[in-house]
């Protein structure tokens, strides 16, 4: 009963002190509106590298060599630190491994992706023009989701023959031969001192990941995969991986499968003092992502909250300066009848409006500024519902908690008095 | 000496301020008051008198230390701070010297106050202050805000709104101290119409004998005491 009206007075109350009120609530403003914006862009990033990663398999394990942790491999003094040195080919996973990994679990596993990176190269044709030149076997098209668009993508049989076939973008087709069929022409490129020419087979489909940040050049670097047999002759390299990508089944576990592989491979490497062999899926890294993402979203919360007291206490002592000044309006509604609860409610009410109005220009601030920077970073903006819903419940609990003691002040004043103050 | 129907009844009632310190204070020293139904009353006395305190006693803003205190036929003397507040609301209608409308609010928000502490709905409530506006004269000005109205209109809305829940009396202190001779005589007026034409109870304190005089009855109280009890009724002056 009371309530509307209260809201209608403490509404015409802050608009009779515009500036006083839009000062008091800049803290609040500015609390909500740093949360709100922070969020938005977090959520944005979360919500676009999910679904890239989805798209990508999140099903894939990813079995790799890597360091054994320093206290295992104890040798003593300061250059351990440094001691990064990369693995020697005996350390490396064999194709015997994976053999012999097929025959326990090879009726969970669809494909295994071999890759052997020769990174970033520029090709002969167009010096604008770069590639991030990849060997794989013809199961790397399942890992890295190829979408064929002309042509084939290399089969087994062009691995082992070693043939110099390659799969391009149409990016880089389109950049490269305009509207003609690429099928059959080549491509050159330079690695060390030697060139070395590929008849393109096929054309793939390119998928902008939306992560590399702020990649403003006019054509995108593509993969250009070619035969793993011929990248690892190019480059000299023993016969082994260092990493490579197993395809569960659809319908296979993919915990359990995680769970065995990770045992299977590290088992040949007990007596190795120096390496092991390790097995992540995405859900494993998108679990890790989200734990990082936590620790962020604490540090910001840590700060809001120190925003928002601060600005809590702002709007406490605005309100002890208005109920000072308005001493005698109490004391008149008290000889009207109004009891002790009346007035508190009524400065409760206020303090909340203050807090409500900051806590809405904050999230129409934070989710404008958020918004404008998701775009900014190449992410679609998703202003997060449970961010907003979580800033307009928590300014309003501020409006109450630092309302509280003004208006509790309010109540109690002694009528006589309050009507005698000057 | 009749049997009309007590509005105030006071027996006995002294006000006792700093009670068991050192600097204690008795102001008021046993006062017996008696008030009937339809009555305009006036208290006065110089400035010290007591009749301030007399005045939030009778107004139910202060309990008194000792003594009895039964308005409109409820004994107000042990009640707590939120019983008072539902007998300001109910049987008490205050006029003060310096008007006390809320700011920025309008003349018709202000008559509606008392009736919203009441619990009264919103729309029986606007009705209600509207005619009391037009009642007082204010008919004309009922969006105006306290500031956009004279010392006079915002008398006469204060006397409104002082009307709004039918008190059993109306109190009214000092109510054309502020106020230029002419428009305290149109006030008064007013105070004597609703007197005679709706049969109010008003008590006036007032410190000045030609106002007093003008009243049914007056009450003089000099150092916490009534010294004196007269009838009034005298001529009313053109000016005040």
């Amino acid at each position: 009963m009371l309530i509307f009206e209260n809201i209608m007075l403490a509404i015409s109350g802050l608009w009779a002190n515009k500036m006083r009120a839009l000062l008091t609530m800049l803290g609040i403003i500015i609390g909500i509106g740093s949360v709100i914006g922070i969020m938005t862009v977090g959520d944005s990033m979360q919500s676009s590298m999910t679904s890239n990663m989805q798209s990508m398999g999140a099903s894939n394990i990813t079995v790799s060599l890597t360091q054994k942790s320093d206290s295992d491999v104890r040798e003593g003094g300061a250059t351990l630190m440094f001691r990064r040195q990369s693995w020697s080919d005996e350390d490396l996973l064999t194709d015997s491994m994976i053999d012999d990994y097929l025959k326990y679990y090879g009726d969970q596993v669809e494909a295994i992706g071999l890759s052997e990176s020769l990174g970033s190269k520029k090709i002969e044709e167009d010096d604008n023009i770069t590639v991030s030149l990849t060997g794989g076997n013809a199961a790397y098209q399942t890992v890295q989701d190829v979408k064929i668009q002309r042509g084939r993508f290399f089969t087994d049989e062009d691995v082992e023959n070693e043939r110099t076939v390659a799969v391009v973008s149409d990016v880089l087709c389109e950049n490269l031969f305009g509207r003609v069929d690429p099928i059959g022409k080549t491509v050159s490129v330079t690695v060390g001192t030697k060139v070395h020419t590929f008849h393109i087979i096929g054309t793939y489909e390119y998928q902008d990941m939306g992560i590399a940040l702020g990649s403003t050049d006019a054509i995108p670097e593509t993969a250009m995969y070619i035969p793993i047999s011929v990248a690892k002759s190019i480059n000299h390299s023993a016969a082994g991986y260092s990493s490579f990508t197993v395809v569960g089944k659809a319908d296979a576990d993919a915990q359990a499968l995680l769970q065995n592989t990770k045992d299977f491979f590290a088992s040949y490497y007990t007596r190795n003092n120096s390496y092991t062999a390790t097995a992540t899926n995405l859900e494993s890294l998108m679990e890790m992502m989200q734990e990082m993402m936590g620790t962020v979203s604490l540090a910001i919360a840590v700060i809001a909250g120190i925003s928002l007291l601060v600005g809590g206490i702002g709007v406490m002592n605005i309100m002890l300066v208005s109920i000072t000044e308005r001493t005698r309006e109490i004391g008149t509604r008290k000889a009207l009848g109004a009891t002790n609860n009346s007035i508190r409610i009524q400065f409760i009410v206020e303090s909340v409006i203050i807090c409500l109005i900051g806590g809405v220009i904050g999230i129409a601030v934070g989710a404008g500024l958020g918004s404008f920077g998701a775009n900014l970073l190449g992410y679609a903006a998703t202003p997060s519902i449970s961010a907003i819903v979580t800033a307009v419940s928590f300014s309003m609990a501020i409006g109450v908690f630092f309302g509280y003691y003004p208006a509790n002040k309010a109540a109690k004043l002694d009528p006589i008095e309050a009507l005698r103050y000057e | 000496m009749n049997d009309r129907k007590e509005i105030i009844r006071m027996s006995g009632i002294v006000k006792k301020f700093n009670v068991g310190a050192e600097n204690e204070l008795e102001i008021l020293h046993g006062i017996d008051l008696t008030v009937y139904e339809g009555e305009f009353v006036a208290v006065v006395g110089e400035s010290g008198s007591g009749k301030s305190t007399l005045m939030n006693i009778i107004g139910v803003l202060d309990r008194p230390t000792e003594g009895r205190y039964i308005l409109d036929g409820i004994d107000i003397s042990t009640m707590h701070d939120k019983e008072l507040s539902k007998i300001r609301c109910d049987k008490i209608g205050f006029v003060f010297q310096t008007f006390n409308l809320i700011p920025r609010t309008t003349a018709l928000k202000n008559v509606e106050l008392p009736m919203m502490y009441a619990g009264h709905s919103g729309s029986s409530r606007t009705k209600r202050a509207k005619e009391l506006l037009q009642t007082v004269g204010m008919g004309e000005r009922m969006t105006h805000r306290p500031n956009e109205l004279s010392g006079g209109q915002k008398q006469r809305v204060a006397i409104a709104r002082a009307m709004a829940n039918d008190p059993a009396m109306i109190l009214a202190d000092e109510p054309t101290g502020a106020l230029d001779s002419k428009t305290g005589r149109l006030v008064m007026d007013l105070f004597h119409q609703l007197h005679e034409q709706q049969g109010k109870t008003i008590v006036l304190i007032t410190h000045s004998e030609q106002l007093a005089s003008e009243c049914e009855r007056i009450i003089t109280i000099s150092d916490g005491m009534i010294i004196g009890e007269r009838k009034g009724g005298g001529a009313r002056s053109a000016h005040l």
